[in-house]
């Protein structure tokens, strides 16, 4: 089993929930009412909490930078998110919705990862079990109410389901190179048996809410991501992100 | 008279207009759920406060958040703050004797004794 393989999973996967996690804090303290604002700064910041154990294995298992350096001083192509992350917040229809389809994708991945043959996921996929859990529980319940409150916030669910559908199919962009060795591996299942799971999770949730799922063969997944090809809107993040840190890279916080 | 709330559930109810009939629509009305806590299986739900919400279900989804991220808890409980039965205030004459009624205190009955009487006898 080669490092380069594991490296590349674990680096899409922490930009993955380092991006998400900050801008889903950029709502805090604009959310929509108090209680919502609090519950969905408090998901933040556990996705950022999963980007850092996630960074930590490499630091610690593979020979990796210290965390902090790696998440802050990175270059914008060094980074493997998908384009679903970078989007702009834009409202909060958008916003449930990334929430809604990126929550399900990381439970399905961390699920699939309780019998890696990579011991560290094991214990990631403990850990992180019950936040996932109440993640999508949330974004369930956000999704039911808001589909169910009026025609107008039932229109803007269903827009916003059609907007991001093929940016949360992205997710799942393969990897030629090392897919396969990490499935034979038994590391992970593989991104294609992943898209699948995600999608019998999504399916009965959008049933429910009388949301119509997009007939996914005429969706093109945007891929690029995981190449290190980005939006527009990834670099003013990362700066925003790292404006402290790069203040003086070797402070003692 | 304006109203400037930056509450959006004020907003949306536009108190401002004087005179004007307000409806309020199905699931605008928000209402407020009391939160029980419980720190350990079998123990009591105990109060802790309240969130607003437009379902029970989403009074749950607030209420973790709000009062279960830092300590010990393994449930919660919601309940319609409206759906509570309760006493009024000008009712609560009704408890003014309690504290002169110790003549009803179990502490009097002097027992040690006897108990410690019948356990040698065995």
């Amino acid at each position: 089993m080669n490092n380069a393989a594991l490296t590349d999973l674990i680096i899409k996967m922490a930009d993955d929930e380092l991006i998400q996690g900050h801008r889903n804090s950029e709502w805090t303290g604009l959310g929509p009412v108090m209680e919502e604002d609090i519950a969905f700064s408090s998901m933040a910041q556990d996705k950022i909490g999963h980007a850092w154990a996630l960074y930590r294995i490499l630091h610690e298992n593979l020979g990796g930078q210290d965390p902090d350096h790696f998440a802050f001083i990175r270059k914008e192509k060094a980074f493997k998110c998908s384009h679903l992350v970078e989007m702009p917040n834009g409202s909060y229809d958008f916003s449930l919705m990334r929430h809604f389809l990126f929550d399900h994708a990381e439970t399905v991945r961390y699920e699939s990862l309780r019998e890696s043959s990579f011991e560290p996921f094991q214990q990631l996929s403990r850990k992180f079990k019950g936040e996932l859990k109440y993640h999508t529980l949330h974004a369930n319940a956000f999704i039911m109410q808001l589909s169910q409150a009026n025609e107008e916030s039932y229109a803007r669910m269903q827009s916003a389901l059609n907007d991001t559908i093929a940016l949360a199919a992205g997710i799942f962009e393969p990897s030629a190179e090392y897919e396969e060795e990490l499935m034979v591996a038994g590391v992970y299942p593989g991104e294609a048996a992943l898209y699948h799971r995600w999608l019998d999770r999504i399916y009965p949730v959008l049933v429910k809410a009388s949301l119509n799922l997009p007939e996914m063969s005429t969706v093109t997944p945007v891929y690029g991501g995981r190449k290190g090809f980005h939006t527009a809107y990834l670099e003013p993040l990362l700066k925003e992100m790292g404006e402290v840190f790069n203040l003086d890279t070797e402070a003692n916080w | 008279m304006s109203n400037d709330s930056l509450d959006p559930r004020v907003n949306r109810l536009k108190l401002g207009d004087a005179g004007a009939v307000i409806k309020v629509e199905e699931g605008e009305n928000w209402n407020v759920y009391e939160v029980f806590h419980q720190e350990k299986r079998g123990a009591h739900h105990e109060h802790v406060g309240c969130v607003h919400a437009p379902d029970p279900q989403l009074a749950l989804v607030f209420a973790k958040e709000q009062f279960a991220r830092r300590k010990k808890c393994v449930n919660l409980w919601v309940v319609r703050s409206a759906d509570i039965l309760a006493f009024d205030a000008e009712d609560e004459d009704m408890f003014e004797n309690n504290l002169e009624k110790n003549y009803r205190d179990a502490s009097g009955f002097k027992v040690m004794e006897k108990i410690n009487k019948f356990k040698q006898s065995k």
